[in-house]
């Protein structure tokens, strides 16, 4: 995605939402957020020029927040819960094999991009610990085993994909 | 109405905070977050706290309006054990490393736990593992060692309006930074450098050229040659115990400069004078044949730096002029060698290198220093003390005195000027004056002087209005320049409140009344001068005479002008909020 093209779609925001006064900055971060699935540099210097803020500022509110992310969702959203009933039922150990099966690098995305893994408090499914949400669908009573048969079949599908498009 | 504060009953004004009250009163609270004359003070160090009788909790003393009645404790055994705390967590993920730190002898951090007592370690914390900063060529940011005390945002935000830096992430590994956690070389920074005069710690540094010119001294194949910015002189001259004013202090440097092993000292008020005739000219050119108006004066590099960032379209209001650094690092450079005769037989120079050292009050001359080329190496006022530490110099009770060198030594009272707020205006209308064919004005303006954040008047010089202003500090610029732009004639900009007596360079700690004794000496200065208008300056005359040919000739514009270049794509930044002005008026009402 170009620069451009993100700046273009901040844009459009700003020509919805006509007040730009500095206390708009949050709520805008946060609706560029759900539109692009994450904050880019072009975006948050658009929107700081825009609401007359330096772009130090705008950085500086925007990493505070956990809710803020500086890199693209992949194709696969995991999240991982890492809360008390799940760390109980070993979610640590969940973590570290995505760690190493997908290679996730700091910004919580997986070498090829495919995937991003994000470490959730509490999913609110303690009963069915230790548990992810793939693609916004619930996976309980996890282990390593049932979790990298789950990546297999998107593997698989991945590939047919592309063997499809090749042919 | 009065304020009991350890006892004692002090009066106070409406509005005082009891930190200040206990400021005038003599009585020391430590405090890292709040700055004397900063606007709104973010009580986030608590280091100020102070015990109220009747409330229950520590107050922080730095937003506590004084109410008549009130009973304070400043060093009650309860406070004492809270600060100490606060400086124990402080240092606590502190790297430690003073041996190895810039900063050393001149640390409020280091200073502050001797004040409070932390000893021995209480805390053995993770340490912080944060990049340095070295993209600039004028400043140098180590995280590390920064407390977060926030005074370098509360400067660049509030005081200079420029939002180069502010915290950024939370927790263990909140810094203060350029958006994007960039370098500051692309973060819209000025290079002005106020922040690094108000940080406690070694966080934000000038680069030290000190090593680089000790080196330089020392090869013999290298001529090494120092020019003495204005505003330098008179901050000697306040800092040291005994007054003697900014002539005697000028030839105070160059004896010590030489003691060092410089073998010339200039004066870069000689280049002032010179500025002052270019700038003058130019003015009076655009006057009359309808050129761009108004014009900017081109001295303050930080200035240049803003608007070639964040104001590219004022590019051909800017005078084309060097600033007299510059032109004295040209002109040093093409005349010096031959005048002084180290010049080999064939008019090459031989083996020998010419190294020209300037001592400015200022961080954002070594940007300029490097950006247009011309001097070698700059110290600031706070660089030029670790000078003397090495060659083991007492500069306080240093008593030798020696003459400037020619041809770059004569200064007039309005080269003096060009130190504080408002000067090169003054110096510039005696000349301008004189040039339109007018009486030029015989004592002070007045008009120009004075800390307000912005200036204006007019000059009549026969039959030709000229409008004027004089902008104090790059805070005022977004609530300025429309007036600026509306009409006038010359509008003088400096980028630090007070101009370069208040420059980045300048000695830590000091603060705008320390300011106002500098330009006094500047002023005194003007006044005792036996020559008071640049273009009586003889030997300037002699250089146009004999090498220039006349102000914005052809060797002029080769040697003595420059141009500007839009740099806006190296930032998006925004100005902040500032007023430079509600700095000067806390000045003026405590002065």
């Amino acid at each position: 995605m170009s620069p451009v093209h993100e700046a273009s779609r901040v844009e459009a925001l700003l020509a919805e939402r006509p007040d730009h006064s500095r206390d708009q900055l949050i709520p805008m971060l946060q609706e560029i957020q759900v539109r692009e699935g994450y904050l880019s540099q072009a975006a948050m210097t658009e929107l700081a020029v825009a609401l007359d803020t330096p772009v130090a500022s705008v950085y500086g509110v925007a990493t505070f927040y956990n809710q803020f992310r500086f890199a693209p969702l992949g194709t696969h959203v995991i999240e991982l819960c890492r809360g008390t009933a799940c760390h109980v039922k070993q979610s640590l150990a969940l973590q570290q094999h995505l760690q190493r099966r997908l290679k996730l690098r700091p910004d919580g995305n997986s070498a090829d991009k495919r995937f991003t893994v994000l470490k959730v408090a509490c999913l609110g499914a303690c009963s069915i610990a230790p548990v992810i949400k793939l693609d916004g669908e619930f996976y309980g009573h996890l282990t390593i085993e049932k979790l990298d048969s789950l990546l297999d079949a998107l593997d698989r599908d991945c590939y047919a994909a592309e063997e499809a498009g090749v042919a | 109405m009065n304020i009991t504060i350890n006892g004692k009953e002090i009066a106070f004004e409406h509005g005082d905070t009891v930190l200040q009250v206990a400021k005038r009163a003599g009585i020391r609270i430590p405090h890292l977050c709040s700055l004397d004359w900063a606007p709104s003070p973010s009580a986030s160090c608590r280091l100020c706290v102070v015990e109220v009788e009747g409330s229950p909790r520590l107050q922080t003393s730095c937003t506590l309006q004084a109410a008549e009645g009130m009973k304070v404790q400043t060093h009650t055994p309860r406070v004492m054990k809270a600060r100490r705390n606060i400086v124990e967590l402080l240092v606590a993920n502190h790297p430690q490393d003073c041996l190895a730190c810039d900063r050393q002898g001149a640390c409020e951090l280091a200073e502050l736990t001797r004040e409070v007592g932390v000893r021995p370690r209480q805390y053995a914390g993770m340490k912080k593992d944060q990049h340095l900063d070295i993209s600039s060529p004028a400043i140098y940011r180590d995280p590390n060692k920064c407390v977060l005390c926030g005074r370098c945002v509360t400067m660049c935000h509030q005081i200079q309006g420029v939002g180069a830096i502010d915290f950024t992430d939370r927790g263990f590994r909140t810094q203060v930074a350029p958006g994007f956690s960039a370098g500051l070389n692309v973060s819209g920074c000025t290079y002005c450098g106020q922040c690094v005069r108000v940080c406690p710690t070694g966080a934000l540094m000038e680069r030290s050229h000190v090593s680089a010119v000790v080196a330089a001294l020392s090869d013999p194949n290298t001529v090494v040659v120092a020019q003495v910015a204005p505003a330098v002189p008179a901050t000697l001259d306040q800092e040291r115990t005994k007054h003697e004013g900014v002539p005697v202090m000028l030839e105070h440097l160059a004896a010590a400069l030489k003691r060092v092993g410089f073998t010339a000292v200039f004066d870069t008020g000689f280049t002032a004078d010179l500025t002052i005739m270019e700038e003058a000219n130019e003015l009076v050119e655009r006057v009359k044949t309808g050129g761009v108006l108004p014009m900017f004066t081109s001295c303050s590099p930080a200035w240049i730096q803003y608007v070639e960032l964040h104001r590219p379209d004022l590019i051909p209001h800017l005078s084309t002029c060097k600033s007299p650094q510059q032109m004295a690092g040209a002109l040093i450079h093409e005349i010096y060698p031959k005048f002084a005769g180290f010049v080999a037989g064939d008019g090459t120079r031989g083996t020998k290198r010419l190294v020209v050292v300037s001592l400015m009050p200022c961080t954002a001359k070594k940007f300029e220093a490097e950006d247009v080329g011309d001097v070698e190496y700059v110290l600031t006022t706070r660089e030029l003390g670790a000078l003397w530490e090495r060659f083991g110099i007492d500069f306080d009770s240093f008593t030798d005195r020696a003459p400037l060198d020619p041809p770059f030594a004569e200064a007039t009272g309005a080269a003096r000027l060009f130190g504080g707020t408002g000067g090169v205006m003054e110096a510039a209308v005696r000349t301008a004056a004189t040039l339109l064919g007018g009486a030029a004005p015989a004592g002070p303006l007045p008009e120009a002087r004075g800390l307000d954040g912005f200036k204006c008047f007019n000059v009549d010089v026969n039959g030709i209005t000229l409008n004027l202003g004089v902008i104090n500090g790059l805070g005022r610029l977004p609530s300025t320049l429309p007036a600026a732009l509306s009409g006038m004639h010359f509008v003088e900009v400096m980028s630090c409140p007070g101009g370069c007596s208040g420059g980045g360079g300048q000695p830590y700690n000091s603060d705008m009344t320390d300011v106002k004794k500098r330009i006094k000496r500047i002023y005194e200065a003007d006044k005792k001068a036996e020559v008071k208008y640049s273009h009586e300056n003889k030997s300037v005359a002699e250089l146009y005479e004999e090498f220039l040919g006349r102000p914005l000739g052809e060797v002029s514009h080769h040697l003595l002008h420059r141009s500007y270049t839009d740099k806006s794509a190296l930032t998006a930044l925004h100005g902040a909020e500032a007023d430079t002005g509600a700095v000067c008026a806390a000045a003026e009402a405590a002065a």
